[in-house]
């Protein structure tokens, strides 16, 4: 008996925050259930509820499902978000892995120590302006649709709208020379469910702060 | 018009080797293309072959891939190696997702500096043993199956045999509390195709030696 999905990790975006949007994405309400302290990681892990004692973790229809991509992926087939055959299906994992390794390298940044973090941040900046961005403008300057793949809206286009926004609270200027994506983020930001999700009062969650680090890092590690 | 997949990676394992195994269990033959020098990684990029300027690439069905994950997905759905079912994909994503931070472990292993080699080596030892393999002798022991998902072969038991022969390069008798495990490795390295993959003069990379590290950290800045 299902009702709403319910998500299990700590008050922070993480590798949950993906989960967040996508869910937000396709019009879905969820609930939170958020990890404080080690112990309540430990309360789950020994209560049998994470496949392999980890989180994300994600009530939904009737699994306790682990393992952020394998959640992912099933919202997006659930939802009809993942493109009508295999080969927009490739062409969506494709451009998802690509804006998921940009988004690792923008997360890593507040957890790096002092005297590596000019360096990353340096690195972060080069990737996306040189090496993702790029793709993803000559995708839509290629087809000149609305959306990645497929002329139909899919997670391809939630994870790079996500990434865009991430990017952007590093270096508020890190779009000028793009101005296919600066078009895309606006429209899809449009789309009301999103729209909704970008208002505050929302489950979206901020960026994680200096000051958070040593909280997060101590109910994981 | 179709040929055979062609692989573009260095002559490692490294993340291309979960691809020859999955295109090997499902009898697929394919060609591969070796980056033996740094000059070879950059005609690719040159050429505008690699979308992120990375390989692994593989050319398959008219499309140049990348990204390991989109290439296997697009593989194990093609060859019906994905489940029947959404539910049932959800499991085999949730295993192999598992697999392969295990192998993931085991692959930065060579890349450690000697003094933390003994401490990592451990830690895929523990993790191996408490976190990965009680999780697939359960499911086996559960349902009793010979197959991980849905009673019938798939990416998950490829990638799983994948995993547990890599550990036991590292520790051989890993799998001594894991009947089940054990009973499973017999008889998934029996199947044809696997087996024939499994045999001297396939295209299943070897361990990196010292040398191989050395070109490859050269080649892809490591």
């Amino acid at each position: 008996m299902s009702g709403k999905p319910k998500l299990h990790y700590f008050n922070g975006r993480g590798r949950m925050e993906t989960i967040r949007w996508l869910l937000a994405a396709a019009g879905v309400e969820f609930e939170e259930c958020f990890l404080e302290s080690k112990d309540d990681l430990t309360t789950l892990q020994k209560g049998g509820f994470l496949l392999f004692q980890q989180v994300p973790m994600v009530e939904i229809d009737g699994m306790k499902m682990v393992q952020t991509r394998a959640i992912l992926n099933y919202i997006a087939a659930k939802h009809n978000l993942y493109g009508k055959d295999l080969k927009e299906r490739a062409l969506i994992d494709m451009y998802v892995e690509g804006t998921t390794d940009l988004s690792e390298l923008l997360m890593m940044y507040p957890f790096q120590p002092a005297d590596k973090k000019e360096q990353h941040f340096a690195t972060l900046v080069d990737k996306a302006t040189n090496r993702y961005f790029p793709v993803y403008e000559q995708v839509l300057k290629d087809h000149g649709q609305d959306f990645l793949v497929g002329n139909q809206f899919s997670r391809a286009d939630v994870q790079l709208l996500e990434t865009l926004l991430m990017a952007e609270e590093y270096k508020a200027d890190i779009l000028a020379k793009f101005p296919l994506l600066q078009k895309f983020k606006a429209r899809i930001s449009n789309i009301p469910p999103i729209k909704k999700f970008l208002q505050p009062g929302s489950q979206r969650k901020p960026p994680t702060q200096e000051k958070d680090v040593p909280k997060v890092m101590k109910i994981f590690y | 018009m179709a040929g055979k997949p062609k692989l573009h990676y260095s002559r490692v394992r490294g993340k291309m080797e979960s691809i020859r195994w999955l295109l090997a269990a499902a009898g697929v033959e394919f060609e591969e293309e070796f980056i033996e020098t740094k000059e070879d990684l950059e005609k690719l990029r040159s050429d505008g072959v690699l979308l992120f300027q990375q390989v692994p690439m593989v050319e398959i069905d008219g499309m140049k891939m990348v990204q390991t994950r989109a290439i296997l997905s697009y593989i194990a759905a093609k060859y019906n190696l994905y489940g029947k079912d959404l539910k049932e994909r959800a499991w085999i994503d949730m295993y192999v997702e598992g697999t392969t931070d295990l192998m993931g472990m085991i692959m930065q292993l060579a890349f450690q500096p000697a003094d933390t080699k003994e401490k990592h080596l451990a830690l895929i030892i523990e993790r191996a043993t408490k976190r990965y393999f009680p999780v697939y002798e359960k499911a086996l022991k559960d349902h009793g199956h010979d197959y991980l998902v849905g009673n019938k072969l798939s990416w998950a038991d490829i990638h799983l045999l994948e995993g547990i022969l890599m550990v036991e390069e590292c520790k051989p008798d890993i799998l001594s509390a894991f009947p089940l495990l054990q009973a499973f490795k017999g008889r998934t390295s029996n199947i044809p195709t696997i087996k024939k993959f499994l045999q001297p003069g396939s295209q299943r990379k070897p361990p990196m030696d010292e040398k191989t590290l050395a070109t490859v950290r050269k080649i892809y800045n490591v």
